[in-house]
């Protein structure tokens, strides 16, 4: 070991580090640290430094809020509803009449006002207002599943890794088995069984079209990637001096987990959500695209763009616009994520399947 | 060695079984729609859904359907529920289809991963690093069949317009040996579509990589030697820079065989096996896609396997880890 990585380990002083982060640190970033500093401070001086990280950060929050405002655009611009269709209607461009998906069934293009402001689709509906519910759509699945799998991946990993034994070689097993499959597979897998019937848990039923199952879909298939490096921390931290001494004290399971192991395992956590989030929007559009993921005729980028590809020939925008949007929306994401890679865990292997 | 390859095998045996059950479930278990309602088309009546019921053996234990779905499977008879193909034969028709491409796209990607990786860990700090990051971080941020649909349009169709010769083909397929050059040039568009995302990653990984072993002893020994930088670069730093790179290689081979490469080949029509299960996904019919989910995670789970004991050939220390000790 370097003297470098000492001067870190004793630099943080009020919070125990995991080996991944003692490790971790780039020489000129810990000198800085070694103010007795938390890590979590440290982590945000090290993100602020980061001008254009922050700045896409920013266009994903923006994303976000504009997406979420999607009802208010349709009810009192577009005056129309995402899954509305006006194929035989006409509007007034410059005071002449326009059929909106003209005879030869090309729609129309942007018009740069409130109504059809990107114009129509080949079922005349406005494109503007279902790119954004589209996007809506996308970012809730997004969102909500990497919500879900960072929820369960900790969990999964904080049991395996501690309890080790019968609870570890079960918990494993199911990773190594979900792992096995290639995550675009497993989702068309689970996206069509499920879109078929919908899901039934006791109470609980889900009907086909819902946005909760490719919600569901995704988290599942993303658990391993965050678990699998979850419970290899565990592993190391449970054998720690400071663990140790917790239990010694008496402290139970559980709480132990909660007080003394969780905390060194939430920056993984962390560095892993926004990269979550992106591979989940990802994965959401490529479902969609296939059909195993959002049911036309509900919107999403995914759906949007394969009716696109459709009509790429007549109205090319239709495929492209999306696809745009999906872009921005994961680039904000994944230049975010690694400059909050960078802040909390440099040597972080953040590993997601595409 | 014979014992850990053994051992090896076994496990992916005992995963391979898992694998196999845990797709049948989600095919046979999950779906509350019963699918001899959907085979029997619109207004059947009660002894319709029952005799096709019986045909298809939906009406036994659950364990009789998974054995005899198994069994299907491997003697290569099971049947597709909607157009009466064999999947097996058409999934077979599909694999050298899939590999063709897996193949071509996994030299590319490397062989622009390393090239990248290796200028901008030189110029690191620079204005080419900066602007080949931000291009990398966009590649990565591409759906593959968004991009792939643009090139066929614009590359394969339009291109072709103006031009008025065929620069790349607008999508399709054609057989090596009914022309190796067409097949080529049919492939070409298709390769980059899919090679992108992996370049953008591997030649981040592979930077990364060599900015940190240009820090080692080993590297400082090789240059106070007096070996040229370029020897230092590619017989030092490079070839071990690269081994980390070469695993996710293997996998990611694995993966895009395994299933990866569905949506390339859904653009651009190739008729691999990933596209025999997205065609079949429109008429919700089950056997292609339960089916070609195993063969992907088949592939997977082998290939893994394989690279496992490769690597164990190779380096000792991998033998002993795991708590074999005994070994």
């Amino acid at each position: 070991m370097s003297e470098k990585n000492d001067l870190r380990l004793s630099g943080t002083a009020d919070k125990p580090v995991s080996d991944l982060e003692a490790f971790a640190e780039p020489p000129a970033v810990t000198v800085e640290g070694s103010g007795g500093q938390s890590p979590w401070r440290l982590a945000a001086r090290r993100l602020r430094k980061r001008r254009f990280a922050l700045f896409m950060g920013a266009v994903f929050v923006l994303l976000v809020l504009v997406m979420a405002a999607a009802p208010l655009w349709a009810e009192h611009v577009a005056h129309t509803s995402p899954n509305e269709n006006h194929l035989s209607d006409q509007i007034d461009v410059g005071g002449e009449k326009i059929n909106v998906v003209g005879l030869d069934g090309v729609p129309i293009g942007p018009t740069w006002r409130g109504e059809f402001f990107l114009g129509a689709d080949g079922n005349g509906r406005d494109v503007a207002v279902r790119l954004l519910y589209g996007g809506r759509n996308s970012l809730i699945i997004g969102l909500s599943a990497a919500l879900i799998t960072l929820l369960l991946g900790l969990t999964t990993g904080l049991l395996a890794g501690y309890f080790r034994g019968w609870t570890d070689s079960f918990l494993s097993r199911i990773m190594d088995i979900l792992w096995a499959f290639p995550v675009i597979l497993l989702g068309i897998a689970l996206g069509t069984s499920l879109a078929l019937g919908g899901l039934k848990l006791g109470p609980v039923s889900i009907s086909g079209g819902s946005l909760a199952i490719p919600i569901f879909v995704i988290a599942i298939v993303y658990i391993p990637y965050l678990a699998r490096p979850i419970r290899g921390e565990v592993l190391s931290l449970r054998e720690k001096e400071f663990v140790e001494a917790a239990r010694a004290q008496g402290m139970g399971p559980f709480r132990l987990i909660h007080s003394e192991i969780l905390p060194n395992v939430v920056s993984t956590g962390l560095v892993f959500f926004p990269l979550l989030v992106a591979n989940a929007i990802l994965l959401e559009a490529a479902l969609s695209f296939l059909g195993a993921g959002v049911q036309p005729p509900e919107p999403s980028w995914g759906t949007m763009i394969d009716e696109g590809v459709a009509r790429i020939v007549t109205a090319p925008a239709l495929a492209i616009v999306p696809g745009m949007m999906i872009v921005i929306t994961v680039l904000s994401l994944n230049v975010f994520g690694e400059a909050v890679r960078d802040a909390l865990d440099p040597r972080a292997k953040v590993r997601i399947e595409h | 060695m014979a014992l850990f390859a053994l051992k090896r095998l076994g496990s992916m045996i005992l995963v391979l079984f898992a694998v196999s059950v845990l797709t049948f479930l989600i095919f046979n278990v999950l779906p509350s729609g019963d699918p001899a309602v959907r085979m029997a088309g619109k207004q059947p009546t009660e002894t319709q859904i029952e005799a096709i019921r019986v045909e298809w053996g939906f009406d036994q234990p659950i364990y009789v359907q998974y054995e005899k779905t198994m069994q299907n499977m491997f003697s290569g008879d099971m049947i597709s529920y909607f157009n009466q193909l064999n999947v097996v034969e058409e999934i077979w028709k599909g694999v050298p289809r899939t590999f063709a491409l897996a193949i071509g796209a996994a030299i590319i990607w490397m062989a622009f991963a390393i090239a990248l990786g290796v200028w901008s860990a030189m110029r690191a700090g620079g204005v080419s690093d900066g602007m080949l990051n931000v291009f990398a971080l966009i590649g990565i941020s591409m759906p593959v069949f968004w991009l792939g649909a643009l090139m066929n349009q614009y590359l394969g169709f339009e291109l072709t317009q103006i031009l008025g010769f065929e620069l790349f083909p607008n999508g399709g397929y054609v057989e090596f040996s009914v022309s190796p050059f067409e097949w080529f040039h049919h492939l070409l568009l298709p390769w980059f579509a899919l090679s992108v995302l992996f370049i953008g990653f591997y030649s981040r990984v592979l930077r990364a990589n060599i900015l940190e072993t240009m820090d080692e002893d080993y590297v400082r020994t090789a240059r106070a030697k007096g070996l040229s930088e370029r020897r230092v670069m590619l017989s030092h730093v490079l070839r071990n820079s690269m081994i980390s790179v070469v695993t996710l290689w293997g996998l990611d081979f694995a993966v895009v065989v395994g299933g990866g490469a569905i949506l390339t080949e859904t653009v651009f029509n190739l008729q691999g096996v990933g596209q025999y299960a997205a065609d079949a996904i429109g008429q919700l019919d089950q056997p292609p896609i339960m089916a070609v989910t195993m063969f992907g995670a088949f592939f997977v789970v082998f290939f893994n396997a394989l690279i496992d004991i490769v690597y164990a050939a190779l380096d000792p220390r991998i033998r002993l880890q795991d708590g074999d000790t005994a070994l």
